[in-house]
């Protein structure tokens, strides 16, 4: 593999690692709130707010069902209207956002869905605001699930990531499609296959000693 | 089968305690008005009618239980006391405020004077013990230091201060509900309530919770409320006692006063496995309810109280003549206080019978005749 190759390939690494890491982060930012909300705007629940709840379910499920690609295409004016331009890594951010925020969102949903409800019960009784309970009692008792679930967007994220060249993004996916597919370089696709195996599976179990970490429940021994 | 009840004379004791639950009436704990709950129809299911009119007192510094079957409505009563849910109708007044009227800050404030402990404890699984008593005084915005100070105690009070680092998947059923009562007790509440809070614990494990609420109620001099379905609960520490059927409460007052005077049929039923309260079937089979000369009465005698110690029947025989033969009987104890049925056959004429009943209605004992044998 030639020195040329092999800076591409640290600068590719890089890109990937870029966009992951901010999309993941502002995903998270918009995402878990999000979830948070929908586990608990039903009706009769903390926040009571069920048509609310209902179209935002309705959102979440059409951007989630949406093929990635296609919403990479779809909102470029969006795109540029964030980011000032439509291509570039930067720029495949905004996709990678906006995919990733119901991701999380469904995901942290169910993590707060299966926190024992008289935790809440017990909490209320106890005189705690709402605000209380979402981070005393709720985001408390789903750390882990929640932990799961950032590893889970992560290495989602790390896939779609591959998917952006389309759009100039760069990073690893986009490589592999150059080098190792339309200039036939099997080595330098195998090359990026590892790598990205390898990225996968260090967040993998991280992720995974997190959530041990933070979970109190069972105790083996 | 008749059951003429001509003698219900009450022991002095009773009549006491009843005098000393009418005098803290007068400023109860809580107070239930004309309560009534109806739950809304959903989209399967018609209008619910959980509560109808309840009247209820809780004598300040009373251990108060509710006892009924599942689905009575005792969940709802209990959780209209600290706000958890709202009345359709009446008042609730908790130490003079009524919860009803209350807006959800105030509530709130309402709330931290109020300790609750439940069925499945609810603990949080991300907090040790300690983390988990002091959670009620996070809530409440007090500091650290202070908080250390309130828990350490507390630990010490549930016995379970080797415990304050352990998480609650490492503790036991009993310990876990320890640690739930002292964290109902953090906030330094006036009010327990208690929502079947045994109901998920061996026999042994609950008679040490509520050796442990009873040790609080004395020495804390906490009120405490408590629903429940089992007597056993009821009869260990309940100093008053309501029975709640079909969202009405059917009768109320201090406990021994009820249980021993049963009149009601859902306190009957409840109280089924109470000593001496159903006849043996060798005897129901052959009675008959009129009178014969030649038949032995069935009498029923009811000892209260101190009473139950003494020597009765002895006398009967001794003093009056009357030869007594036992049937059947036992002898329970009710919040703290002996309380026996006895089962007797009197070989006696009709003059004598009476005598024999007002002797020992004379020294506090009701009896009732329940028919004649052969």
């Amino acid at each position: 593999m030639s020195a040329d190759i092999f800076a591409l390939l640290v600068k590719s690494t890089g890109q990937t690692l870029y966009m992951v890491a901010v999309a993941g982060l502002i995903g998270s930012l918009f995402g878990i709130p999000l979830g948070v909300f929908l586990a608990t705007s039903g009706r009769g629940e903390l926040f009571a707010a069920p048509s609310v709840n209902k179209v935002l379910g309705l959102v979440v499920n059409a951007a989630r069902s949406t093929p990635f690609i296609i919403l990479v295409v779809a909102i470029i004016p969006f795109t540029r209207m964030i980011a000032g331009t439509s291509i570039g890594t930067t720029a495949a951010i905004v996709p990678l956002t906006i995919a990733t925020i119901p991701f999380i969102a469904r995901l942290v949903e169910s993590a707060i869905r299966e926190v024992d409800p008289g935790l809440t019960e017990a909490a209320r009784a106890m005189g705690a605001s709402p605000a209380q309970i979402v981070f005393k009692v709720l985001l408390a008792e789903a750390r882990p699930g929640i932990t799961s679930a950032l590893t889970l967007t992560i290495v989602s994220l790390i896939g779609y990531s591959a998917m952006v060249g389309a759009v100039g993004g760069g990073g690893l996916g986009d490589l592999g499609i150059r080098y190792g597919y339309q200039r036939f370089m099997p080595d330098v696709m195998a090359i990026v296959v590892l790598v990205l195996i390898v990225l996968v599976q260090l967040v993998q179990s991280a992720g995974d000693r997190l959530a041990r970490q933070f979970d109190k429940r069972i105790r083996p021994r | 089968m008749v059951m003429t009840v001509v003698t219900r004379k009450t022991g002095e004791a009773a009549g006491a305690a009843a005098g000393d639950g009418l005098a803290k009436a007068a400023d109860p704990m809580v107070a239930f008005e004309g309560v009534s709950k109806r739950f809304a129809a959903g989209r399967t299911s018609a209008e619910v009618a959980a509560l109808d009119g309840v009247d209820l007192i809780v004598p300040r510094g009373s251990v108060t239980g509710i006892i009924g079957r599942s689905g009575a409505g005792k969940s709802t009563l209990i959780r209209l006391v600290n706000g958890l849910e709202k009345p359709t109708s009446g008042r609730v007044v908790v130490d003079g405020v009524n919860i009803a009227g209350l807006d959800e800050k105030k509530l709130r404030d309402v709330r931290r004077s109020i300790g609750m402990i439940f069925q499945h404890f609810n603990l949080l699984a991300s907090r040790t013990a300690f983390d988990n008593i002091a959670l009620p005084l996070e809530i409440a915005g007090i500091d650290r230091p202070t908080i250390e100070k309130r828990v350490t105690p507390l630990l010490d009070l549930v016995g379970l201060s080797d415990k304050r680092d352990r998480y609650p998947s490492e503790l036991s059923g009993g310990q876990k509900q320890r640690i739930g009562i002292a964290r109902a007790l953090a906030t330094e509440p006036k009010l327990l309530l208690s929502d079947e809070a045994t109901s998920a614990l061996d026999p042994e494990t609950t008679r040490s919770i509520l050796a442990l609420l009873k040790t609080i109620n004395k020495e804390l001099g906490l009120t405490v409320l408590l629903i429940t379905h089992e007597m056993e609960v009821i009869k260990t520490i309940a100093d008053h006692v309501a029975v709640i059927d079909g969202g009405r409460i059917v009768e109320q007052g201090p406990t021994f006063d009820v249980f021993t005077g049963h009149t009601h049929a859902t306190t009957r039923s409840l109280l089924g496995g109470l000593a001496g309260l159903h006849l043996p079937e060798f005897l129901t089979r052959q009675m008959v309810e009129k009178p014969e000369p030649g038949l032995r009465t069935i009498l029923r005698i009811i000892f209260k109280g101190e009473n139950a110690t003494e020597p009765m029947l002895a006398r009967l025989g001794s003093d009056l003549g009357i030869e007594v033969n036992i049937m059947a009987g036992a002898v329970d104890e009710i919040a703290g206080r002996p309380f026996g049925m006895l089962v007797v056959s009197l070989l006696a004429d009709e003059a004598k019978i009476t005598h024999a009943r007002s002797f020992l209605a004379d020294h506090g004992l009701s009896s009732e005749v329940v028919g004649y044998v052969r």
